[in-house]
């Protein structure tokens, strides 16, 4: 959500106003009224806050907008990034825009693709007691606890593909009883994986060979050496796959 | 869910359905793509770039007289942060071979690069996170030729005519011939890309490729690499420091003209610090966040276009900071998302775009300003958009399409991101189409480079989106991922070279007092005060009252009171 108006699309069609309704959130305790259609961002800006930490892509990839909140009524907890999750009347809410985590410093090169690479980084992960707490908590819809247990076997091929669309907002570690650090573990399944287990690729071995042996050399001369008419017909008869 | 007056549209979509995929089935484009001048005509009566106040010329500095966007001219025409007279150079308060300003794909890849190839520290300084970049968001793919159908001179033939020819061919040949090492390097660091079941690198086409070409981790590459190098960062503090929050506001010199390091300021004690630095490296992305012709954006919170307003001022030149990138499909709808990137390969994977009949108007992977100005075409001059209840137009992008083509589950695997996006509003995608319209996505231009990734100001380099040549006046999909890695790396190289051979003179930042007689000696009245930093989304009933309260804005007052300008300022 942005303050760009749609009249920047060239078209202007007039918005009805009588349907715009309003709703109460409480914003780190404070009461706010906004636009009942608005995202928990756009409601903090709304209220006027400059929000500095506690927003980044703005577009649910960059995990910086972690918010906790409560319903009316309701005794849960509930998570969500704040840039797509909507406000509901009543709201209290609070974002935590950086929890507390130790990374792990190691050599992906000489770590193993196995249970010993997550004993050495972050054996915290051993003290799962597989209450799911993570999962619940976690705004992408992730089977955090399955990745976790994962992590404990060693498979970090799971570990991997079911961490795949982590955030790393940190949601699932700030909820965890067992004050495990899923992100990281999720982050160094994926370079492992890469790394270690990937399938390699003849035809990209024999690509990088062919740059560093020159093969492409005489024909970028010939089209660096082309007028831009000579290009532009050489470009429209190219064929296509 | 779509509000009720759509349904006639969307019956029509689904009734069109089966006819166009026995189109997509056959070799043939399922429309025809645009020769010479039928593209010329689109963009010339359509693309936003050729509204007629759109551009005009800038009054200072480098490029003075050359024709801008209108937007970037103004910025261009501001006010420092600071007073010169204020700010004490002889005690910098810290000190590296290589300042890097920007923690996203392009400013990581130089610090790791630097080390590795040469042994040399650097210091990155980024306005928010480590990551909070453009980089973090790319769905859809990198282009690189690995394919053996094709080759690093189609790729470059490609780019050159999605620029329209007027990239600078050494810089699209760095781009095309360094792709595949790219591909290799970024895979031993740990990036699962997509592949086949023999290994090899899973491809698809992307708008303007000649080639399956597009790489891809799911639909969620630039997370992928972002997470990636950033994590490699940190496995080296050592050798790369961070410091988070702290934006550089403008570049030093040292008293034979080169750049020498820059002031930083920290978001937080709103206190300025002097860096000293043998080389300096910008890599602060782009300028979405200016919401350019009023457009939404696909851009990250920071994206304000600093590092143009700090290589200017430093006496950098400019190149084709008079073309903006419209991304084809930003949605439409549901208002919340208005703006977000739907990924390119949605179209690449067979993806359709249709007006309210359902029917196809365009190829649908033609380059993107011309894909961006036939789906405004269709809105403004046929009457071909739909509008929504906010008052926004666009056109249908046929996404359960994509499962009739590749099979049930498809569009699920190779698109979670976007399917879990929409199905937040109750909308899937793999059952109804998405409503696009193009979205303020590229800074095509930027700091002019050369392949090493020089400027005319010595000891200044530039990489990734902050940088202008690359891509002429329209980047092709898949070629920023890929120019921000080949270009972070070359600026490692090169900068670290550099810095192993200079020795500095005394600093200034007498550049700022020039700057400060020019705006005066061309007559320019300007309040605004950048970099931007970030931009303000308070309503403007709160702005005003939050101006009153705050007075006057002097330059070097506080950040929060310059961004309390209005947008029209700028």
């Amino acid at each position: 959500m942005g303050s760009a108006s749609a009249a920047g699309h060239g078209i202007n069609i007039t918005h009805d106003k009588a349907k715009d309704r309003h709703v109460t959130v409480y914003v780190m305790g404070k009461a706010c009224l906004v636009p009942g259609d608005a995202t928990i961002m756009g409601a903090i800006e709304y209220a006027g806050h400059q929000i500095i930490r506690g927003a980044g892509c703005r577009e649910g990839y960059c995990g910086a907008c972690a918010t906790l909140y409560r319903l009316p009524g309701d005794y849960r907890i509930r998570t969500g990034l704040a840039c797509t999750t909507l406000v509901e009347d009543g709201m209290t809410l609070a974002q935590f825009p950086s929890i507390p985590a130790g990374k792990a410093i190691y050599d992906i090169e000489t770590l193993k693709p196995d249970v010993s690479a997550i004993a050495q980084t972050y054996p915290v992960v051993f003290r799962c007691v597989a209450c799911n707490t993570c999962t619940k908590s976690c705004p992408q819809g992730l089977q955090v606890m399955d990745y976790v247990q994962a992590a404990k076997r060693g498979d970090i091929a799971q570990v991997m593909d079911l961490s795949f669309y982590c955030v790393a907002c940190g949601l699932c570690m700030l909820r965890c009883p067992a004050e495990i650090t899923q992100p990281l573990v999720a982050t160094l399944a994926k370079r492992l994986y890469g790394r270690h287990l990937r399938k390699e690729s003849r035809e990209l071995a024999e690509r990088v060979r062919q740059v560093e042996d020159g093969s492409f050399d005489p024909e970028y001369a010939e089209l660096m050496a082309m007028s831009r008419e000579a290009l532009s017909q050489r470009y429209y008869a190219r064929d296509m796959e | 869910m779509y509000p009720e007056y759509m349904a006639a549209s969307l019956r029509m979509v689904d009734e069109t359905r089966a006819r166009r995929l026995e189109l997509a089935k056959k070799p043939e484009p399922v429309y025809p793509p645009m020769d010479a001048a039928e593209r010329r005509a689109v963009l010339e009566g359509f693309h936003p770039d050729f509204k007629s106040d759109a551009r005009r010329p800038v009054r200072v500095g480098p490029n003075r007289g050359d024709i801008l966007t209108t937007e970037v001219a103004h910025l261009l025409e501001s006010h420092s942060w600071l007073r010169p007279e204020q700010v004490d150079l002889s005690r910098p308060d810290f000190e590296t071979d290589l300042l890097i300003i920007g923690g996203g794909g392009a400013g990581c890849n130089a610090a790791l690069t630097a080390m590795k190839e040469h042994g040399v520290r650097s210091l990155i300084a980024t306005k928010l996170r480590m990551g909070d970049a453009n980089t973090m968001m790319s769905e859809g793919g990198m282009q690189a030729a690995v394919a053996r159908a094709d080759s690093p001179t189609r790729h470059y033939l490609d780019a050159l005519g999605g620029g329209h020819f007027e990239n600078k061919p050494e810089l699209v040949r760095a781009l095309t011939e360094d792709a595949p090492k790219v591909v290799q390097y970024l895979e031993n660091l740990g990036v699962v890309w997509d592949k086949e079941a023999d290994g090899s690198l899973q491809v698809l086409h992307g708008g303007g490729t000649s080639r399956k070409r597009m790489l891809s981790c799911r639909d969620h590459i630039g997370a992928m690499i972002m997470r990636t190098l950033m994590d490699e960062v940190k496995n080296h503090p050592d050798m790369i420091e961070v410091k988070e929050f702290m934006p550089a506001v403008e570049l030093i010199r040292d008293e034979e003209g080169r750049c020498a390091g820059a002031i930083l300021y920290s978001m937080d004690s709103e206190e300025f610090f002097v860096v000293r630095a043998k080389a300096t490296l910008i890599a602060t992305g782009g300028f979405g966040r200016l919401h350019i012709r009023g457009f939404d954006t696909t851009n990250h919170y920071g994206a304000t276009g600093d590092g143009l307003v700090l290589a200017y001022r430093a006496g950098a030149r400019l190149m084709y900071m008079d073309s903006v990138q419209y991304h084809p499909t930003g949605a439409a709808f549901p208002e919340q998302i208005a703006g977000f990137l739907i990924t390119e390969k949605v179209r690449g994977a067979g993806g359709q775009p249709l007006n309210k009949d359902g029917e196809l108007f365009v190829f649908p992977r033609e380059p993107r300003d011309i894909e961006a100005s036939a789906i405004i075409r269709e809105c403004v001059q046929n009457g071909g958009g739909i509008a929504t209840p906010s008052g926004r137009v666009g056109v249908w992008l046929d996404s359960p399409i994509i499962d009739l083509i590749h099979g049930e589950g498809y569009t699920a695997h190779h698109f979670a991101a976007i399917h879990r996006q929409f199905l937040r509003y109750d909308l899937d995608i793999t059952r109804v189409p998405m409503l696009i319209y193009p979205s303020l996505h590229y800074q095509n231009g930027g700091v002019e480079i050369n392949e090493r990734c020089e400027t005319n100001l010595p000891g200044l380099y530039v990489a990734g989106e902050a940088s202008g040549g690359v891509h002429g006046r329209n980047r092709l999909m898949g070629n920023s991922v890929l120019d921000y890695n080949v270009f972070g790396r070359r600026a490692g190289l090169f900068a670290g070279e550099y810095v192993k051979n200079t020795t500095l003179a005394p600093l200034t930042l007498s550049h700022l007092d020039r700057h400060e007689r020019d705006l005066a000696d061309a007559g320019v009245d300007s309040e605004l005060v950048t970099p931007i930093l970030l931009p303000s989304y308070a309503p403007e009933d709160v702005k005003k009252r939050q101006l009153i309260r705050g007075g006057n804005v002097l330059p070097g007052s506080s950040v929060l009171r310059n961004r309390l300008h209005s947008d029209a300022t700028l």
